[in-house]
């Protein structure tokens, strides 16, 4: 068998009294998107921190790659080519659009300890940062000022920046938060396109979303994997349908 | 622009014999090249240091003991001023810069007052009182800054060349993830920059600038003391950056020139200038967000909305606007009290 991606063994993280995150063992193909699907509060951002190392659990291993990066410091896992979306968009609001995207391109290019020449005339950085504003249809607004976004545009900012890394993984979560029905309908046909180039690990509420786009879905509840399976699967288990899918597919 | 009346302005003193405005407007640019440096952390970086004379000081401190040994050659003295300053910035920041907002402006503030106690008690170098510069700093053997003019010149091209640095810096790959840094620290992680390192290094640049300031400071007024360190200097600099519009590096030499200015000329109207001064400060900075840069650019977009190309234009459109204020004015004020009378 092939090395999977990344692979979450039995982490552990509480807050206070609060265990968020339960014993969960995760694995990821290399070609797969794996969706992970729970009702608000279940801790999934809370397990996307952990993976993208802005939070460290409390027990347990994260391996991507084949390496053991639990250790490793939300910047050095970016450079290994783990990039992530936020729930709530985390852009630079002063920045122009393009120039969000051209950091993403920066950060994976060359050294930044430049001191002389104008980044943002260096072609290098913004032609690539071009095609993945093209990628999520916002090449036209690229020299707008981010922070006067629409929201709709916001997340669809937040996905190209992330593509705009060339990642090895990528983690989304809830991109199409708060986004209008035609957006969330736009960002899925981009994911569904970008299926494939590279393995996603993808949070959402969005039950049309996540049944047309995930190859396995893992079912997070109280912090703890429920079930993990094929999409045919999940839909069909009682005890999800019981505690999760039962009130959101009406 | 501002340069080109720095580099004319000796020119126009020469013809009114007034030494002791060159010698002000040297002592200007010398603070300029400070507030430059603060400016880069704090308009850049939303790193508002409070101990920023300190590196002054430390510049300051380096050619006066130097000096004192017998030591007055430029060669070895500006490397040593600006080192120590940069690695006194490297030090502290290391600590420092693992603190945000509030506790940032504390622990700065707290390395600054380190430095002046400690400044105060060198017995040997003047302690509280402070070292009469043995002799000003040579080069080779030539003393460029014993002819005012050629000092001034000197001074003025260091400040060219600091705000030259300051512009490159700022816009360059380093710049712009310094830049995001203060936007979005979580981001910046998230895409792979380790902030800290970034934010040290500009904080290292800064605190080599503020001891290029302070070699020129000791020299130019032959004399170094603990007051260079103390806080009321590091409040000054950031004084002097809101004063000019922070972020702006322009606005770090405006700041600088009007307050410097404004304090001298207060201080010949009247002995007791300082009552005038500070709320002076308080109401510009108040009135124009963004400092007297801002100030100017909305002038500018005023006259532009109004249409003022003439002397009566303009009384007209200021009494334009008094009314409307009054008439907003008037009717917040009514809506105020319908509304308790109705509650
Ligand atoms: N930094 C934190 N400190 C304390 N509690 C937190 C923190 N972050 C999240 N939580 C709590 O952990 C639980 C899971 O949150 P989260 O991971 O955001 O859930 P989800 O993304 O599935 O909606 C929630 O009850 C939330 O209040
Ligand atoms: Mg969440």
């Amino acid at each position: 068998m092939v090395e999977p991606v990344l692979r979450l063994e039995a982490l552990h993280k509480s807050f206070g009294g609060l265990m968020v995150t339960r014993d969960v063992t995760v694995e990821l193909a290399a070609d797969e998107l794996h969706a992970i699907i729970g009702p608000n509060g279940a801790g999934k951002t809370t397990l996307i921190n952990q993976i993208s190392g802005l939070i460290a659990p409390d027990s347990g291993r994260i391996v991507f790659g084949g390496r053991d990066v639990t250790a490793l410091p939300a910047p050095e896992r970016a450079a290994l080519g783990l990039a992530r979306s936020f729930q709530i968009t985390s852009i630079l609001p002063a920045f122009s659009v393009l120039e969000n995207v051209a950091l993403a391109v920066q950060a994976r290019s060359g050294s930044s300890f430049r001191f002389f020449g104008r980044a943002s005339s260096e072609e290098a950085l913004n032609k690539p940062a071009m095609a993945a504003l093209d990628e999520v249809g916002l090449a036209d607004r690229a020299d707008v000022i981010a922070g006067r976004l629409a929201h709709g545009e916001k997340r669809a900012l937040e996905l190209a920046i992330a593509l705009a890394m060339e990642p090895k993984l990528l983690l989304l979560d809830e991109p199409m938060a708060g986004a209008g029905r035609e957006e969330s309908q736009r960002l899925i046909t981009v994911l569904s396109r970008l299926k494939g180039r590279f393995p996603m690990l993808l949070v959402e509420h969005d039950m049309t979303a996540v049944f047309a786009l995930a190859d396995r879905i893992s079912v997070l509840i109280y912090g703890q994997i429920l079930t993990s399976g094929t999409p045919e699967e999940v839909r069909a288990d009682p005890r999800v349908i019981a505690a999760y899918l039962g009130d959101e597919m009406e | 622009m501002m340069f080109v009346a720095f580099a004319l302005f000796p020119i126009a003193a020469t013809f009114g014999a007034e030494a002791y405005l060159i010698d002000l407007f040297r002592r200007i640019m010398i603070f300029a090249i400070a507030a430059l440096a603060l400016d880069l952390l704090v308009g850049y970086g939303a790193l508002v240091s409070f101990g920023h004379a300190a590196f002054i000081g430390i510049g300051a401190y380096a050619v006066g003991i130097l000096a004192a040994s017998n030591v007055s050659d430029m060669i070895i003295s500006l490397p040593l001023a600006i080192g120590a300053a940069a690695l006194f910035a490297y030090l502290t920041g290391t600590i420092c810069l693992r603190t945000r907002g509030v506790y940032f402006i504390m622990i700065t503030l707290a390395f600054g007052q380190m430095a002046y106690f400690f400044a105060g008690s060198l017995a040997p170098y003047g302690g509280d009182d402070g070292l009469t510069l043995a002799m000003r700093s040579t080069l080779l053997g030539f003393a460029p800054f014993k002819h005012d003019l050629l000092f001034y010149y000197i001074v003025l091209g260091c400040l060219v060349g600091c705000y030259w640095l300051c512009r490159a810096l700022v816009i360059s790959r380093f710049g712009r993830v310094f830049r995001g840094a203060r936007e979005n620290p979580t981001r910046m992680a998230a895409l792979g920059f380790d902030v800290f390192r970034y934010q040290l290094t500009a904080y290292t640049i800064s605190g080599a600038l503020g001891g290029l300031a302070g070699f020129l400071l000791a020299n130019a007024t032959d004399f170094v003391s603990p007051a260079y360190m103390s806080w009321h200097r590091s409040g000054e600099l950031i004084v002097m950056i809101i004063l000019g519009g922070i972020g702006n590096l322009n606005g770090a030499i405006v700041g600088t020139v009007a307050f410097l200015l404004l304090g001298e000329w207060l201080s010949d109207l009247t002995e007791n200038w300082e009552m005038i001064f500070g709320p002076l400060l308080v109401v510009i900075i108040l009135l124009a967000r963004g400092g007297l840069l801002g100030l100017a650019a909305q002038m500018a977009a005023w006259y532009r909305r109004e249409n003022i190309l003439s002397v009566g234009d303009f009384i007209a459109a200021v009494g334009r606007y008094l009314r409307q204020l009054a008439r907003r004015t008037i009717k917040s004020t009514l809506q105020t009290s319908r509304s308790r009378s109705r509650g």
